[in-house]
Formats: C-alpha cells, sequence, structure tokens
C-alpha cells in the first residue's frame, strides 16, 4: 500500500466521550455524529452512535462519566470540510420526558497527537415567555430540526440559545499522507522543541 | 412682669459680661434675678431678629423662673416699673416712636412681631395673677416648648423668628379676664392702621366699628410699635431691587415693539415661517417678561421672541437601507474587511533576532524648576533673571543683529533699495530687542536688590555683573553719525521721490478741477442769459448745490515740502532709542550664581517657615513604558535652589513595541505624594543609541494651585512686585526635565534596538532577513498580496480549482459533487464536458432542437430571465426562518382549544372518517428511498367502451366466451363486456399498474406506491421545485386474443389498448401536497374501435351532468409520502413604480384576507419581468384578437369565444416553478407571452380576458385554485344571465354548476378597474354568487374610501399580428413529419420500418379536418373512413 503518490489522506479519530458536567441535570445520554465536507468519506468506525446513560456518582457528584470510544477512520481528498464532532445530550426532565439538554460541536484536532477538548453546551430558547412555560410543561422544549446544524454557521443568526453544561471528549489522531499532499498540520517546530 | 427676652439671651450667651452685645448698654441694675428685670426700653434697644431668635432658648426657662418668682410679683414689678419711668423720661421722647402706658395694678407682657402684620398682645390681669398666672404659664411654656425644640439645634432663622412672633398664643377661654380679639382680622386691620399713622395716641387708632367692644374687652394698654415693621418693609423695598419675578400674563404685542411699530406678520405677507417649536404659553409668557425686563432686543416684527423652525423632522429622512446592497453601484459597495492586529504591534517578531531582547535605556538626569510654589519672591525674580540672561546669551549666540548690518552694507554695495530697506527694518527692531532685553535684566536686577534690601536677606545666589568695555570715543561718534546720515539720506531720497509722485498727481487733479470751473462758469452765464431773474439766485443755488452734487473733482490741496529736518530728527530719535549712545561704553552682562545665601538663623519666622517646607519636599520620577509603570527613581530631596539631580539611567528590556514612554514627576512632602507633571518622551529612532543620544531638555508644567502662608509664593495664585499691588502676575508651577531615551548597546557592541520602522502610525514593513525595506508607496492593505492563495491566471487554470469553485458556486452541475480529487493530474476533462456543453447551448441557438427560429430565441431569451431570477433569489435562498431551525411546539390560539374542546364534546362518527394532518417534513436531512408519492386510483368515470366490430375480423374476447367466436345481435350487446380498463402509472422509469376492472365505470380503490429520488440527490426545497418529471396516469383496455389452444392449454395473447391519459407534473404535487379529485381524462379525439358511453346511453340520470363536459373522468387522490413542506414564496420586496399607499392598501387587503379567510388566495399586487411590483388591475385591458378568429364565427358569438379560448390554449404552457425554479410568480404582459409563446396559468387567462373584454363580453380574472393546477387563474364571462368559466390552459368552458368544473375554489375576482375578494361562505362556484355588486358578499378593494386612482394599462394599445407565413408552416410540417418518422424508426431499429404513403396521405388528410372540428364531430366520418383503410391493411401483430 504504500504508495509514493497517495491521492487521499487519511485521519484516524481515537478517544473518547469522557463526560460531562451539568450541574442541574441527572440521567443523561449523549448522541454524537461527525459532519464531514463533500470531499470525505469515513472509511471505518461508526459514524454516529449514542452513550449509555450515565448518573452522578456519590463521589464525584458534579461529573458525569460516560467513557464512550469513539474509533472512525475518514479519507478525504480535501482538508476543506475536515470532520467536526457534533453532540447532543439528552435526559429527562421533572416530568419524565426526554428532553434535550445540549447541542455542541468542535473540529477533530488537526494536529496528530493527544487533544482534549471541553465543549459548552447550549440549547436553543423558546421563541417568547409564554412558550417557555408551555414548552416545559408539555415536556416539549424546542429543538433543532437537525443536530447538524450546530456545525455550520448558516441560518444560525434566527435562534437564540442558553448555554448549560459542558462536555469533555478526548481524542488521539492520526493522519496518513497528508504531509506528502502537501498539507502540513503537523506541530509546529516550536512545539516539537520544548526548552 | 415684663420680660425683654433679648437680654435674658444676651446674659445666657455671654454670662462674663454685662454688656449686651447687640446693644453697648449695661444690663439693668435692678434685675434682681439676673433675668426677669428687664426694663421694656431695652428690648426696643435688641432691635435685631438674631438677638430676638437667640431668646427663644431661654424663654422656657425664663419662664420657669418667672413663676418661681411669683411669691412677690408686686415688688419686682414696681422695681421695673420705676426703673423704666425714669427711662422712659429719657427714651421714649427720643425715640418717638414708642408709646408705653401702664394702667395702674396691671402688667402687661408685650410681645413684639418683627413682621409687623399681627402683633399680639396678652393682656393679663395682675390683680388675679395669683390664681391665673399659672394656667398661663404652662400653657405658654407648651407653646414656647415648641418653638424651642425647633430651635433647639442652633440659632433659629429669621423666618423662624418671624413665624413665632406672629404666633397667635390664644388665651384660655375659660379665663375671663384674659381676652383677645377674637376677629384677627380686624386686629391686623387695626394694628395696620396704627403703624400708617405711628402715632402715641391710644385707643385713637382702633377702628371706629370696634372700638367700643375694643375699649370694652381689651384693655390696650399698650401699642408697641417698633422698628421691626420699618425694618421688614426696608427688607421687602431692597429685595424688590434685586429680585424680579417675571409675571406670567400675555404682555401686549405693543410694549415688545419699539415705539410706532406694528407689528408685521410674515407668514400673511406669503414668506414660508417655519413651525416654531412648541413652547407652554405660560413659559413663553415669563420669557418674554423676564426679557422685557432684561431690555434686549428678542422680538420679532411680529412681536414674539425670534425662534429659529423646530429642526426636529416628524419622519426620518433618511433614505430606507432595505434594498441599498442591490441598488448600490458595485463600485460603491463596502467590503468588510476584517480587523487585522498588525503583529509587531503586540510583540516584536522574535523571527528577525532570535536572542530577541532588546533594551532601551532611559536616562533620567535631574530637573529644574523654572517656577515652583516653594519660591520666594527673589526665586520668582532670580528665575525670571536666569531666563533673561539665558535668551541674552542665545542672542548673543546668534548675533542676528552683526548678521542683519553686514547684509545692511551689502545690499548697499549692490543697490537694491527695497532689501535694503527691509533689512534695515528688521536690524532695528533686533537692535530694539538687544537694548529692551538688557534693559530688562537691569530692571530686574535692580528689582532684587531692592527686594534683598527689603527683606533683610538673600535667598538666591545670582549675581548680575555689568562688564564695560570702553570704545574710542571719536570714531564710535564717527561711525555713529555715519549710520545717522546715511539713513537720512535714503530717507530723504525716498521722500522726495514720493513728493515728486504726488505733484504730478497734484498737478492732474489741478487741471480737472479748472476744466470743471470754467464749464460751471459757462453754464451760470447761459442761464443768466435766459434772463429768468426771478429764479436768478435759485438757480445759482442750484449750480452751486449742484456742484458737489455732480461731483465735479475737489480743489486739491496744494503739496507741502517735505520737511528734512523732521526726517533727520526722527531718525536721530530711533537711533537714540534703540541704540547705544556715541561714546557709550558696550554693557556686558555676566550672571553668576557665586552670592552667599543668609544662612537659615538670620531669616524672619515666614522664610524659615518656607525654607523648612523646601527641605521637607522630595521629588521622584516613575517611569511609564507603553503606559505601564516599569520603575521610579529614588526619592530625592528639593535643593533650595530648585533643582532636583537623579542621574539614574534605567535600562528596560523589552519585548512589546514601544508606543509611548512617559515620565511622571512626582512630589512628595510628608506622607503625601502628588502627581506634579507628565513628560511625554519621543520614541528614540532605531539609529539613536546610548553613548551618541544628548541630554534633551523638556519642558513640563502642572496647573495645580497651591497656597502658602508663608514666604513661598505659590502657584496659580495672583503675585505682584509693585508696592501698590497693580501689575499682577500668575505663575504656574512649570520646569525643565532632563533626561534621554535611547536603544541600549550589547556587550560587543551590537545595537538591542529591534529591525522594524515605524510610520505613522500606520506602519508599514517589510521584514526580509533582517533588513528593513519599505515601500515607495502606501497601501491599506498592504499584506494583501502575501494572502493571496495563488495567482489569478493559476486559478482558472487549475481544473481542480476551478471544480472546487464551481460546487462552491452551487452550479447545478456540481452543487453535490463528491470528493474533488486531492490532485489536479486525477481532475478529467470529462466532469466539466456536460457543463460546457450547456454554457455553449446558452450561446449557440440549436435551431435543430427547436421547431423554428423564432422558439429558438425566445428559449435563449428565457433561459436570460431565468438566470437572472435565480441570481436575484440565490442570496434569498439562504435566509433562514427559525421554524426551519428549531422545532418547536406551537402554542394554540384561544379559538383552536375553544375548538378542540367543542370537539371532544362531538358524537364519535367512524363511518365519517376524517383526514388528519400529517407531520411535516423539512427537505434537509432526506435522502433517496425516504420519499415516496402515493397514488390513490379510487374510480373512473364514463370510459369509453368497445364498440360492437362487425366487419373486422377482430376478436372481443372474454375468458369465457373464447370459444364462442364472433357473437352478433342483441345476445352481443347484454353479454359483450364493454371494456376492460386498468390504470398505469409512471413516474421517474417506475412503472406500475393496477388490476383490471370492468365496465365503463371502474371503481379500482388502489393505493400505488411510487419511490421518488431527486435529482443528484438534492432533496433541498429549490432543488424539488425545479423536478420536471411528471407522473403519467394512463388508462388501458386490456384486450385478451386467444391465439388458439396448443396441446390443451390455451394460449391467450393480451393487448392493451390506450384510452386515454392525464399527467401531472411533481412540480404541483409537490406544492399542493396533495391532491385530491376528478379529473377529465384526456383521451384522443378519435379512438378507433371504441366509441363514448353516452352513445349507449345506459343509466340517464348521470348523463344530464354530464352532458354539460363530455368525457372521461377518473377520480385520484395523489400524496408525498411523507409530507414535504413547500417552498415558500421569495420574502422580498421589491422595485415598483406605484404610489405608496397603493401598495401599502394592497398589503393591508392581502392580509386581512389571510386573516380572515387562509384558505382562498388573493392577490392585488404581481410581479412583472423585470421584477418590479405592479398591481393586477394593469394587467385587463380590451386587446383584439386575430381578425381570423373574429371573421370565423361572425354571427356566433359564442363559437367565436370558444374559437378564441381555444387559440390562447395553444400557446405552450410554462409552469413558472419550473422555469424559475423557484417559487416565484411572473406575470408577463400580454405582448410578451405572445412574443415568448409560453407562459403560465396566468398569462393565459389574461391574454383570454383581454380577448374577451374587446369582444365586447363582461369577463373577470378569477384567482382561485383548480385541480390539478393549484393556485391559478381563470377566467369568468357573464352571458345571457350565465356565468361561465373558461380553463384558459385548455380552452374549455365549463357552467358556473358544472360538477366537473376543475375550478375548486374562488379567491378574487380581477377586472380593470377593481378587485374583489370573495367573502362568501362558500369558495366553490357552484354554491356561491358572481354578482360584485353586493359588498356583503365581495369585497372590493377600492371602495368609495378609496377610489380608483386611475390606474394605467401595462398592457400594448393593440396586439400587432403577423400573418402566417405559408411557406414557413409548409416546412415546419415536412420537418415534424421528418422527426416523427426518425423517432418512430429509433424505436424499432431491429425491423426497417416501411411507410404506407397512402395511409400518410389520408392520414394527412384528416388533420386539418380534426383542427376544425375541434376534434369533436367528425370523428364519426374518419372512424369510417380509417376504418376502411385499416380493412385494406392488417396490422401485423408479431
Amino acid at each position: 500500500m504504500a504508495t509514493n503518490n497517495p491521492s487521499m489522506f487519511l485521519l484516524t479519530v481515537n478517544g473518547q466521550i469522557e463526560g460531562a458536567n451539568f450541574p442541574e441535570f441527572d440521567n443523561l445520554y449523549c448522541k454524537y455524529c461527525f459532519v464531514y465536507g463533500h470531499d470525505w468519506v469515513p472509511s471505518s468506525g461508526l459514524e454516529e452512535g449514542i452513550t449509555q446513560i450515565t448518573c452522578k456518582g456519590i463521589q464525584s457528584s458534579h461529573k458525569l462519566i460516560w467513557n464512550f470510544p469513539l474509533e472512525t477512520t475518514f479519507k478525504s481528498t480535501n482538508p476543506s470540510g475536515w470532520p467536526q464532532l457534533v453532540m447532543s445530550v439528552y435526559g429527562p426532565d421533572a416530568f419524565g420526558n426526554d428532553v434535550i439538554r445540549g447541542y455542541g460541536a468542535t473540529h477533530i484536532p488537526f494536529t496528530p497527537g493527544q487533544h482534549t477538548r471541553t465543549i459548552p453546551m447550549f440549547v436553543p430558547e423558546p421563541s417568547w415567555r409564554l412558550q417557555k412555560f408551555t414548552s416545559w410543561l408539555l415536556g416539549r422544549r424546542p429543538e433543532y430540526t437537525d443536530p447538524k446544524v450546530v456545525a455550520q454557521g448558516e441560518g444560525r443568526e434566527v435562534t437564540r440559545v442558553r448555554s448549560q453544561g459542558f462536555v469533555t471528549v478526548s481524542f488521539h489522531i492520526m493522519t496518513k499522507d497528508m504531509k506528502k499532499l502537501g498539507y502540513d498540520t503537523g506541530p509546529s517546530d516550536a512545539w516539537a522543541l520544548p526548552k | 412682669m415684663k420680660v425683654c427676652v433679648c437680654f435674658v439671651a444676651c446674659r445666657l450667651q455671654l454670662p462674663n459680661t454685662d454688656l449686651c452685645p447687640f446693644f453697648p448698654l449695661p444690663l439693668n441694675p435692678l434685675s434682681a434675678f439676673g433675668v426677669l428685670n428687664v426694663g421694656v426700653d431695652a428690648c426696643t434697644v435688641c432691635v435685631c431678629s438674631l438677638a430676638v431668635a437667640v431668646c427663644f432658648n431661654c424663654i422656657p426657662l425664663l419662664q420657669q423662673e418667672a413663676q418661681s418668682s411669683e411669691e412677690d410679683p408686686g415688688e419686682t414689678l414696681k422695681r421695673t416699673l420705676r426703673a423704666q419711668r425714669q427711662r422712659q423720661k429719657k427714651r421714649v421722647h427720643l425715640r418717638g416712636e414708642h408709646l408705653l402706658q401702664f394702667s395702674h395694678g396691671r402688667t402687661h407682657v408685650i410681645q413684639c412681631s418683627s413682621g409687623g402684620v399681627s402683633p399680639t398682645v396678652l393682656q393679663v390681669d395682675h390683680d388675679g395673677a395669683g390664681k391665673h398666672d399659672v394656667p398661663l404659664a404652662i400653657r405658654t411654656r407648651v407653646k414656647f416648648r415648641e418653638a424651642a425644640k425647633r430651635a433647639v439645634k442652633g440659632l433659629p432663622t429669621a423666618e423662624e423668628a418671624y413665624g413665632f412672633f406672629t404666633y397667635n398664643f390664644e388665651p384660655d377661654p375659660k379665663d375671663g379676664t384674659v381676652r383677645m380679639s377674637r376677629k384677627k382680622q380686624k386686629q391686623r386691620k387695626t394694628v395696620e392702621e396704627d403703624m400708617g399713622e405711628a402715632d402715641e395716641q391710644e385707643d385713637s387708632e382702633v377702628d371706629e366699628d370696634n372700638q367700643d367692644e375694643k375699649i370694652g374687652q381689651v384693655r390696650m394698654t399698650a401699642i408697641l410699635f417698633n422698628k421691626y415693621e420699618i425694618r421688614y418693609r426696608k427688607l421687602i423695598q431692597r429685595e424688590s431691587e434685586l429680585l424680579f419675578t417675571p409675571s406670567f400674563r400675555t404682555v401686549p404685542v405693543a410694549i415688545k415693539l419699539p415705539e410706532n411699530m406694528k407689528p408685521r406678520y410674515l407668514e400673511d405677507e406669503g414668506l414660508y415661517v417655519g413651525e416654531r417649536p412648541s413652547v407652554s404659553l405660560t413659559n413663553e409668557n415669563i420669557l418674554e417678561n423676564r426679557i422685557l425686563k432684561m431690555e434686549e432686543k428678542w422680538f420679532g416684527d411680529d412681536g414674539r421672541i425670534i425662534a429659529l423652525p423646530d429642526p426636529i423632522k416628524e419622519s426620518s429622512t433618511r433614505p430606507p437601507l432595505i434594498h441599498m446592497e442591490e441598488d448600490l453601484d458595485p463600485a460603491l459597495q463596502t467590503v468588510y474587511k476584517k480587523v487585522r492586529h498588525a503583529h509587531y504591534g503586540l510583540y516584536i517578531s522574535s523571527a528577525a533576532d532570535p536572542e530577541g531582547d532588546y533594551q532601551l535605556d532611559v536616562d533620567v538626569s535631574g530637573l529644574i524648576f523654572s517656577h515652583h510654589p516653594l519660591f520666594s519672591r527673589e526665586h520668582v525674580l532670580g528665575a525670571r533673571l536666569a531666563q533673561l540672561y539665558d535668551q541674552y546669551l542665545t542672542r548673543q549666540h546668534n548675533n542676528l543683529t552683526g548678521h542683519l548690518t553686514d547684509k545692511l552694507f551689502l545690499f548697499l554695495y549692490i543697490f537694491l533699495p527695497e532689501h535694503h530697506r527691509n533689512t534695515r527694518q528688521l536690524r532695528d527692531s533686533e537692535q530694539e530687542k538687544d537694548r529692551t532685553l538688557l534693559k530688562n535684566m537691569v530692571k530686574v536686577w535692580k528689582e532684587i536688590k531692592a527686594l534683598r534690601e527689603f527683606q533683610k536677606f538673600t535667598n538666591t545666589p545670582y549675581k548680575l555683573c555689568l562688564r564695560k568695555e570702553n570704545v574710542d570715543r571719536a570714531s564710535d561718534k564717527q561711525e555713529y553719525e555715519d549710520e545717522i546720515l546715511a539713513e537720512v539720506v535714503e530717507l530723504e531720497a525716498e521722500s522726495e521721490m514720493d513728493y515728486q509722485r504726488k505733484l504730478a498727481e497734484y498737478k492732474k487733479q489741478l487741471e480737472e478741477w479748472k476744466l470743471w470751473r470754467r464749464k460751471q462758469r459757462k453754464k451760470k452765464k447761459k442761464s443768466q442769459a435766459q434772463g429768468d431773474t426771478e429764479d436768478e439766485d435759485e438757480d445759482q443755488e442750484v449750480s452751486e448745490s449742484e456742484g458737489p452734487a455732480e461731483e465735479g473733482p475737489p480743489k486739491p490741496e496744494p503739496l507741502e515740502k517735505p520737511d528734512l529736518d523732521s526726517i533727520e530728527q526722527q531718525v536721530r530719535e530711533k537711533a537714540s532709542r534703540i541704540r547705544r549712545k556715541p561714546g557709550e561704553s558696550i554693557l556686558i552682562p555676566e550672571l553668576s550664581a557665586s552670592g552667599n545665601i543668609t544662612a537659615y538663623e538670620l531669616c524672619p519666622r515666614a522664610e524659615k517657615a518656607r525654607r523648612d517646607h523646601v527641605a521637607k519636599c522630595f521629588l521622584f520620577i516613575k517611569i511609564l513604558y507603553n503606559n505601564k509603570e516599569v520603575s521610579q527613581t529614588d526619592s530625592r530631596s528639593l535643593s533650595t535652589d530648585f533643582r532636583v539631580h537623579f542621574g539614574q539611567i534605567f535600562n528596560l528590556k523589552i519585548v512589546n513595541c514601544p508606543q509611548s514612554i512617559n515620565l511622571q514627576v512626582f512630589e512628595e512632602i510628608g506622607s503625601s505624594c502628588s502627581l506634579l507633571a507628565q513628560v511625554f518622551v519621543p520614541l528614540p529612532e532605531p539609529s539613536g543609541l546610548t553613548g551618541s543620544v544628548p541630554l534633551e531638555e523638556f519642558e513640563f508644567s502642572s496647573n495645580q494651585r497651591v497656597m502658602f502662608d508663608h514666604e513661598g509664593v505659590g502657584s496659580d495664585v495672583p503675585l505682584s512686585f509693585e508696592a501698590d499691588g497693580s501689575n499682577k502676575q500668575i505663575l504656574m508651577t512649570s520646569g525643565k526635565l532632563a533626561c534621554c531615551v535611547s536603544w541600549g548597546t550589547g556587550e560587543d557592541g551590537t545595537p538591542l534596538a529591534p529591525p522594524y520602522h515605524l510610520k505613522d502610525g500606520i506602519s508599514c514593513f517589510v521584514a526580509s532577513g533582517g533588513e528593513v525595506t519599505a515601500p515607495e508607496y502606501f497601501r491599506l492593505e498592504q499584506l494583501q498580496q502575501e494572502f493571496d492563495f495563488v495567482t489569478d491566471e493559476e486559478l482558472d487554470r487549475s481544473k481542480r480549482l476551478r471544480l472546487l469553485r464551481l460546487r462552491n458556486q452551487e452550479v447545478a452541475e456540481f452543487r453535490n459533487y463528491k470528493c474533488v480529487p486531492a490532485l489536479e493530474r486525477e481532475v478529467t476533462d470529462e466532469v466539466f464536458q456536460e457543463y460546457e456543453k450547456r454554457l455553449k447551448e446558452g450561446e449557440i441557438i440549436d435551431t435543430k432542437e427547436h421547431l423554428d427560429p423564432h422558439r429558438a430565441l425566445v428559449a435563449k431569451y428565457l433561459q436570460k430571465i431565468r438566470e437572472s431570477v435565480i441570481n436575484r433569489f440565490r442570496l434569498a435562498k439562504h435566509h433562514y426562518h427559525l421554524s426551519d431551525l428549531v422545532i418547536e411546539e406551537e402554542i394554540p390560539s384561544i379559538g383552536i382549544l375553544g375548538r378542540n374542546l367543542f370537539k371532544l364534546a362531538e358524537p364519535k362518527r367512524p363511518l365519517k372518517p376524517q383526514r388528519k394532518e400529517r407531520k411535516k417534513v423539512t427537505t434537509q436531512n432526506l435522502s433517496d428511498g425516504d420519499i415516496k408519492l402515493l397514488i390513490n386510483i379510487i374510480r373512473a368515470y364514463s370510459i369509453p367502451i368497445r364498440r360492437p366490430q362487425s366487419n373486422l375480423c377482430l376478436y372481443f374476447s372474454k375468458p369465457g366466451q373464447s370459444s364462442q367466436g364472433v357473437i352478433q345481435g342483441s345476445d352481443w350487446l347484454l353479454s359483450q363486456v364493454q371494456v376492460r380498463p386498468f390504470v398505469e402509472v409512471s413516474f421517474q422509469r417506475t412503472v406500475l399498474q393496477t388490476t383490471t376492472a370492468d365496465g365503463p365505470n371502474p371503481c379500482w380503490n388502489e393505493e400505488l406506491q411510487l419511490p421518488f429520488s431527486a435529482p443528484n440527490g438534492d432533496y433541498s426545497t429549490a432543488s424539488l421545485q425545479s423536478v420536471k418529471d411528471e407522473v403519467f396516469i394512463n388508462i388501458f383496455d386490456e384486450v385478451v386474443y386467444e391465439t388458439g389452444v396448443v396441446r390443451k392449454s390455451v394460449h391467450t395473447q393480451v393487448e392493451r389498448h390506450w384510452l386515454g391519459s392525464v399527467k401531472i407534473p411533481f412540480s404541483t404535487i409537490y406544492s399542493q401536497t396533495r391532491i385530491d379529485g376528478t379529473f377529465k381524462v384526456n383521451t384522443p379525439a378519435v379512438l378507433l374501435g371504441y366509441s363514448k358511453e353516452r352513445s349507449y346511453g345506459t343509466n340517464g340520470g348521470y348523463d344530464i351532468l354530464r352532458s354539460l363536459s363530455e368525457g372521461a373522468f377518473i377520480t385520484l387522490f395523489i400524496t408525498i409520502e411523507p409530507q414535504l413542506v413547500p417552498g415558500e414564496s421569495i420574502r422580498e420586496k421589491f422595485d415598483t413604480q406605484e404610489p405608496e399607499h397603493l401598495l401599502q392598501a394592497s398589503e393591508r387587503f392581502e392580509r386581512d384576507a389571510v386573516q380572515s379567510h387562509p384558505d382562498r388566495p388573493c392577490i392585488t399586487t404581481v410581479i412583472d419581468l423585470n421584477g418590479k411590483t405592479v398591481f393586477i388591475t394593469r394587467y385587463i385591458r380590451p386587446l383584439n384578437p386575430p381578425q381570423e378568429l373574429l371573421d370565423a364565427f361572425p354571427s356566433n358569438s359564442q363559437e367565436a369565444m370558444a374559437l378564441v379560448a381555444r387559440f390562447v390554449s395553444l400557446i405552450p404552457s410554462l409552469p413558472d416553478s419550473i422555469s424559475f425554479s423557484g417559487a416565484c410568480d411572473l406575470w408577463s404582459t400580454c405582448d410578451q407571452f405572445l412574443t415568448l409563446l409560453a407562459g403560465d396559468e396566468e398569462e393565459h387567462a389574461v391574454l383570454l380576458c383581454n380577448y374577451f373584454l374587446s369582444m365586447g363580453k363582461k369577463a373577470w380574472l378569477i384567482i382561485g385554485t383548480a385541480i390539478p393546477e393549484g393556485p391559478t387563474a381563470y377566467v369568468l364571462t357573464f352571458e345571457q344571465s350565465r356565468y361561465v368559466i373558461w380553463n384558459p390552459s385548455s380552452g374549455q368552458y365549463y357552467g358556473q354548476y358544472d360538477t366537473f368544473c376543475p375550478l375548486q375554489t374562488v379567491g378574487c375576482l380581477v377586472n380593470a378597474d377593481n378587485v374583489w375578494f370573495n367573502v362568501q361562505q362558500y369558495t366553490s362556484p357552484m354554491r356561491m354568487s358572481f354578482d360584485t355588486t353586493k359588498a356583503k358578499l365581495w369585497k372590493p378593494f377600492f371602495s368609495r374610501s378609496f377610489s380608483h386612482p386611475g390606474l394605467s394599462s401595462v398592457q400594448p394599445e393593440e396586439l400587432v399580428y403577423r400573418h402566417i407565413d405559408k411557406a414557413a408552416a409548409a416546412e415546419l410540417q415536412d420537418r415534424i413529419e421528418k422527426i416523427l418518422k426518425e423517432k418512430i424508426m429509433e424505436w424499432r431499429p431491429r425491423q426497417p420500418t416501411r411507410w404506407n404513403r397512402y395511409c400518410t396521405t389520408t392520414l394527412k388528410h384528416f388533420l386539418p379536418k380534426l383542427e376544425l372540428s375541434g376534434g369533436q364531430d367528425i370523428a364519426e366520418g374518419h372512424r369510417h373512413e380509417l376504418q376502411n383503410l385499416l380493412g385494406d391493411n392488417r396490422v401485423s401483430q408479431e
């Protein structure tokens, strides 16, 4: 396979959705998916998944732990549309309805190596106050038509969101043939030679 | 008992003195109690309100003591009286204003009011004092206490005092002897009168009416009219001098204008007068009164205050900004550039110098104060002297006078008189300056000496010596005289020249004058000769008076010869003023600081304090780099000569680029520390290295105000050196700071300056290899080029980049192109083939594709319009609404809630199920296979049935009857299966069919599911809207032939005979979301072997309804699963030429319509081909149809109408949603429509309506919905008391009560004058009235309140038709035939197709006939002919 003239480069993402910090909520689970551009093809691994429901522990009163592994490989011809990880966290509300607790997205890190990302999460707000009340009452909070919206910039100006919680994700990134195609995303020299 | 409050107060306040502070009288010696026994006259003495006020504090005390002294009031009183009488003799008469009367045995406490309004007289019966005084005392004490409480905190104010004294202490009503006037007013009146007269008479001032009563009840023994009255009056008077209270009454106009002037109203004269800002009338009056008082000219001619017009506009005058972007010239559009922080601005790049530390050396040497608050007067003079001396030295150094003198000689030699004179003036002024400077120095020095003499100590070490330099008296004098002589000569020459010039002028003027004089004389003589003696005097007078009036030249004054002596005198005067006297020695001042300063011990106290203060004063300097404090010097004490030496060098290792270096001078006295001044030091040039930069002095000053009580003169305090205090100066703290800032040098001598270059704040620098090269030009975005990815040429050349670019531009072919190759060479040319082909097509008109060149042109034109429309909407498509992004439960409105509640109570009707609204799905996250087309084929009516084929050897058979062969006669009719239809639906290469049913009115009730896939897998709304695929619903008759029986098995052959079809475009289904209705099946005009069922008439009842609209019908229900949200129309405002109020009215009209009847379409404005909004009625105008059509049926108007309708329906139809790929409805005018030969239903309807109008019919445009088109336009005509609805696209017409009329909903009617909106209960044409005059049923747009503004039409006045080019038609015919033949041959490539020429010609003959008959009546005849033909030629079944 060792071709001298590759036409594609590979990006392998290993890592895990470590956990979340939602001080107000409990019993949450997380759905994730990757959003990528036209030139990207997932070649192995899961593109989307859903974690187990986790409760807060006694010792770590704030932290919700999922430790949900991510393992996906992409191949691509073009760094444009670099994959993003889109997370949406759900959990039951006071009446037991499954409601959205947060949306968030982050780009997969460019540089090979280990990275940890803490992703701030947010939810769409009801458009007016009465709606807020009824949505609370009926347990049907406003949701994005498509969670992938949070990975795009277009059209976001019409929404209003409230931020709540954080999700922590760790990545181990490997790339192949990127340098051969002329994309140097490796760590800079300054980092390579720490003093 | 008498109490003078004043004396008590005095005693209380000043216990140690025996003098009243307000009136220097010894205290009454009779005051045995020290407090109580006070003479009344003493009271009259202490008149000041302060004294009175003070007394309140002690009154309670006083009362207590009075009580305690009650034991012997008589004794006390007697003493008091005695004393009073003694004094009275002296004083009362002296003052002449106090009346004191005592009735025997009674005591009066008389309280004097300073207010003078209501002096209260308390009358106490002394006889009953033992009984009654106690309650009185208690009562008064209470009241006094209140007053006292008020005054506890301090002295009461004048008002409080007044209040106290005017307070009415009503006596206890039970106490019969103590009485008081009940009617205050009367009493007040009395008192006022008393005051007026101020006399000593008793009771005489009492009002006559009440006199008896008063005398009886109030024994007024003493009326004290005191000074307070007068004082108050005076106060009022004085106040009125100072204060002015403007009245708020309207000022008469006459006062405001100058005298004898009438107001002039500019507005009445027709001039524009702006609206004044609104001011309330009261305020205006007050202002006017005030201004009148000030006697200033603020009133205009109209007698009102001059005011500018109100500047506030009620509406915004700014142009709306909504569509600025589109309208703006592209060159004017704002381009957004991101703000970029210049890198160097934050940190000095470490790339150029990896070592990277730069050093800035700040050398703070010291500072000298030129003025300091602690300067003594001598210091001030000393500083001035030093300054003058400095000035002198500088001047001496420059030696300007010497230079100018040299120059003077030079000019004299080369004879440049003009320059010479200028230079002389310059030199003279310089010389004068030199001399004044010297004089000033001497003067200041003398002042210093005088001051030292005066204050007897020396503070400054300055000493001025004047060194004399003797000169040779003779030569000096000679020189002096020479110079004066030279100057005099020069001036003389000059004045001589001047004189000559003036003389010439004078002579000229004199000549003129003489000439004029002569003329006058002549005139005079003439008038005398006329002999009018009476008028002679007058005449002369006139001529004399005319003289000056005629502007005759005045007699010029004779000139005087210039006085040469005076010139010399002037020159000498000047010389003595500005120059050293001849022979006088040259004075050279020398200032030395060698004098002795008087020692501390010898100084007076104030000077010692100053010196102490100076010794306590410390100074230090903070160094701020980029506004951050980095260091500070040691704190140094201020020396006696006000110099501070720091001599510190700070080495700043810097990382940030230097922006400012600021030195702050702080002064520290004791523990307090204050900022004196700030000195901003300029940044050094990169070449400015330590050692090479000299120390510089920076002046600073502070405007703080400092004052001292010792010898220090302070700062910002007026100071005078003159004896009389004139010529005051104000001196501010100021001084000079000596410091320098430079770049440090490294150990090896390398400069530690950063390698960059600053230029005017916005720097342009290109750092390349450590060298600094500044471009010669200046550019705001000088780094733009560096960010250019590749050059433009390369961008065009690279296939890969082109591909990426096209994809980004959302070009249809590349919109969802996946995986653009990473490398250039992997991009094949094939990718672009299709795209390039399309581009070429746009340019080259392919005549082959089109039937004639005109259509090709039209197609090209349409393409262009399409492109422009797409471009226009491209941006709009990227606008999102909240509902596009967020799913949110809608709040049910109260109406819906109520209806839902009502529904709960409704009985359940399981046999009448209702369709439930499905959830709508937005098209974003769909993929192939998700969308299905559901087609419910329910039933069909009146399918053509098979015709008995007696003369044809065809076998119509049923499986059971096949063996019987040909059936004949009536038996056939009964047993014959009329037709076995089935439906086949084809859509996007999927073909599905229903089961076969029996009979002409079959019922299938089957659901077919057809998958749908969007082009290129793009499920966006825009893409779905432009899907051109159609659903074909074909009805076939299944015919089974039995070909024979082979080995006991029956071989049959199934044939399908096509009976008709319905086609529904996908775009219609998509925009309608569901289609439910009965459609007319398009059947061919001649259907061989079949006949319409009507001719056999089985069930009559049905026939009646159908008679109006014959043909086969099929009932369908079509929808998309899942339900898709149809694209919304573009939410955008368009240009328009309509008046604003009309647009607003139309917007309102449409909004109201939508609110009241959301399901009824209502259109008042439409968009024309240029993208402009046009009011709909402008489209309606009678237009002539082609004359041939009218001529065809001159008598039968109904036939003619049908013909016109057919003509219109023949114009090809092209839905806007397909051609313009968005839900955008463009209306073209009739001529555009006829030119383009393509249009939507609206264009057809408008054209048809206009034709009908020109034919003299009553016609309206119906805006409504129909199946299958959805929202559409039909035409309504009224004829013979019957409304007829015309379908303009098909040319069909229907009566109002036609069951199968495709028009489902009528929204509004439009004609040239008005638009009516349907507000009836029903929308179906069958159930409604079309009488637009009824306002209850039709809501008009233009009504009485908003009349029709006379909108002109957008349509042309007349349509011009071209004659048919016969040759072209024939050619077209040939081409069509050829194309048809080719296509047929293409379909069967394996067999050769042989054409039967005879058949062809026969068919050719049929065609015109078919057209003429409209495919109806002659069908029968044709069938026979055709069947004859077919009889001869068997169609091969293989």
